[in-house]
């Protein structure tokens, strides 16, 4: 069967009723945290997580979907509105967006923001539903040694090619490399870092950390730093629609930011971020009309709007696919597909080929939801701007507690969520990124396996790794994709680098 | 987003010495760790030992660059921050991770709720308390009861489900 009648037959698996529910509470979720500043669709999974043991994998794997889809149609409104990004993908959008609400063009900056996010997740989805088979095909010959060289490469792309320092991005990876040591040892059986303590020997959870992480620390950052923001919420005045004139100058940037963010979302490279600044940087050179750009250009708004849906979709391939995440988010979603046993990639479509075309399909679905949930809904959801910060966060740390108390109700890992939380809390005061320190605790202990496996079928000859082409060039981009960036620090070009640092999504 | 330029020449930096101390106790611990492991290779040369040796390795030159980085003052600038707010919420999560299975889920994380609103400037706690209890317990209801999970009961709980 070809990729469309699979898709067709996931159409039917999505359009179950319960499906549907599960696709429409993950949008609902998706847009409210995207609209909160302050956390994003990776905390928002990491704490649905121990919550969703008990239910129906597929239906929990499409809510985690629609969170994701969700948050980045959720985003560009705090963007707009506020000038606040409500998650670090929309940190564009803020720019002409805001500028347009300003002069009373908030309807249309909205407007297209949703339905340009529409049409990307559209493109995007349909992308990714016929790409995927072919990778599939592709990462059928992957052997450990591939795999291996892919996961290296994820790791130097997420943690030292992009942000302002290559120092703490690989200091957060080591971290998280470290943590993922501890416990068993999954080929001789022997416990590593316990130190006797039987709570250890299972490993760390990566719920546990991801929710330490992004929701404890998080929360003592803003704490500490009490500052009361006075941001004020400008009303949207006159009509959300379109004019002629706003559509003429909106559908190019679209297809523009999809074409950039799709990729840019596929590749280990870190985020929804980059493909947002590239599409702005690229509608700036292209407008007919170079004198509104920081004045409330609606190219500006289309553009980076399109390209982070386009990015979100981008990511579940090498996700789904090859069952590699390139993103904080899409490592928590991984987290989701093993604590229900299932591993994402080549096999997963032979094996469960419902499941994962039941949830491509569902993305479709959900992406049309959150347009009407976007457009006429758009009120209710500034609503959520008004409520107040030590309501908001009592509530994140109490659900966040909740999670990790359901999932195993010890002291012992309440005290791990402390630890982690106050990790978080100091590495976000000294600048070290996130999401490399997640990454190493989920792919360390695939990575360490695959190279173990790698060297035993060459019975110990390392010059293996290089001997497959599709391994020697992964490793190779790896080898540039640490290099380079060196280079261009040292040479004082660090700052677009930094404004590419990807955190959080 | 912080410019990387503006920081060339600031003065040592002690908290990131700290760190790169820390950073060099943890890879020793790791490697002295790893020494009491059987390595058995197999077939790979690669045993269970070999990994936390790279890594505890890795952190101890990492621990040196980030020294290096500390003594020229490379490390950004740090967002003035006050202690007061955030030991308060750290002290409701020791005070959740203390009662709860002594006073049970409501009464644990109604305190660790009101604690955490007091950080961020809530000071009332005669009144954040029982609203976080009340607000706890009708999470505990819809969780424990409906969604099954295994939260502690306390007193509370008991109370109005005697079963538990």
């Amino acid at each position: 069967m070809d990729a469309y009648s699979f898709l067709l037959q996931g159409l039917v698996t999505a359009s179950d009723p319960m499906m549907l529910f599960y696709a429409l509470i993950g949008v609902t979720l998706g847009t409210a945290v995207g609209v909160l500043p302050g956390i994003g669709p990776a905390l928002t999974v990491a704490l649905l997580l121990p919550v969703t043991y008990r239910l129906d994998p597929a239906g929990s794997l499409i809510m985690f979907a629609g969170i994701y889809y969700g948050g980045m149609y959720g985003g560009s409104t705090t963007s707009i509105l506020l000038n606040t990004p409500g998650e670090s993908a929309s940190i564009i959008t803020a720019l002409e967006g805001n500028k347009m609400a300003r002069k009373g063009r908030g309807g249309p900056a909205l407007a297209t923001a949703a339905i340009g996010s529409f049409i990307a997740g559209l493109i995007a989805t349909l992308l990714l539903a016929f790409l995927a088979p072919w990778i599939v095909k592709i990462a059928l010959v992957f052997g450990p040694r591939e795999y291996f060289a892919l996961m290296v490469l994820a790791f130097v792309t997420v943690s030292a090619a992009f942000g302002d320092s290559a120092l703490r991005g690989l200091t957060s990876l080591f971290l998280g490399l470290a943590l993922a040591c501890i416990g068993i040892d999954q080929l001789t059986g022997q416990a590593r870092l316990s130190f006797g303590v039987p709570d250890l020997l299972d490993g760390i959870e990566v719920t546990t950390m991801a929710v330490a992480m992004f929701a404890v620390g998080e929360a003592l950052y803003i704490a500490g730093q009490s500052i009361q923001h006075d941001d004020q919420v400008t009303a949207v005045k006159g009509s959300v629609w379109m004019n002629r004139l706003d559509w003429m100058r909106s559908w190019k940037p679209w297809l523009r930011g999809t074409a950039i963010g799709f990729p840019i979302g596929a590749m280990p490279a870190g985020g929804a971020e980059i493909g947002t600044f590239l599409s702005y940087a690229a509608e700036k050179k292209l407008t007919r009309h170079p004198e509104e750009f920081g004045e409330g250009a609606i190219e500006g708004v289309a553009g980076p709007e399109a390209a982070n849906n386009a990015s979100a979709a981008g990511t579940l391939v090498p996700l789904l696919t090859l069952g590699l995440p390139t993103s904080a988010t899409a490592a928590i979603m991984l987290a989701g597909f093993q604590q229900f046993g299932l591993q994402p990639g080549p096999l997963l479509f032979a094996t469960n080929p419902t499941l994962v075309w039941g949830l491509i399909a569902s993305l479709l679905i959900a992406n049309a939801m959150l347009l009407v949930l976007n457009l006429p809904l758009i009120g209710l959801w500034v609503k959520l701007l008004t409520i107040p910060r030590h309501w908001l966060y009592a509530g994140i740390l109490l659900f966040a507690t909740l999670g990790t108390i359901g999932a195993n109700p010890s002291s012992f890992e309440l005290g791990m969520l402390l630890a982690f939380g106050v990790l978080g809390y100091v590495m976000r005061l000294f600048g070290y990124p996130i999401a490399p320190i997640v990454v190493g605790l989920i792919l360390g202990p695939m990575a360490e396996q695959q190279l173990r496996r790698a060297l035993s079928i060459s019975q110990g000859d390392w010059t293996t790794l290089v001997q497959s082409p599709i391994a020697a060039v992964l490793l190779g981009l790896a080898a540039l994709a640490f290099i380079v960036p060196l280079i261009m620090r040292a040479r004082g070009k660090g700052e677009m680098l930094s404004q590419m640092a990807g955190d959080e999504d | 987003m912080r410019p990387a330029t503006q920081n060339r020449k600031r003065s040592r930096d002690t908290a990131a010495l700290f760190i790169a101390a820390g950073l060099v106790i943890l890879g020793l611990v790791i490697i002295w760790d790893s020494a009491r492991l059987a390595d058995l290779g197999g077939y790979s040369g690669l045993g269970p030992a070999s990994m936390p040796r790279v890594v505890g390795f890795c952190l101890i030159l990492l621990a040196l660059w980030t020294a290096t980085a500390a003594l020229r003052g490379e490390f950004p600038e740090r967002p003035p921050q006050q202690a007061a707010p955030v030991l308060w919420i750290v002290a409701g999560l020791a005070a959740q991770l203390l009662l709860l299975h002594a006073a049970g889920f409501s009464i644990a994380t109604g305190i660790l709720f009101a604690f955490t609103a007091r950080g961020f400037g809530k000071r009332n706690l005669a009144m954040t308390i029982p609203i976080g209890i009340v607000l706890s317990f009708a999470v505990w209801c819809v969780f424990s009861q409906l969604l099954m999970l295994h939260l502690p009961a306390g007193p509370v709980e008991q109370l109005i489900f005697p079963r538990g």
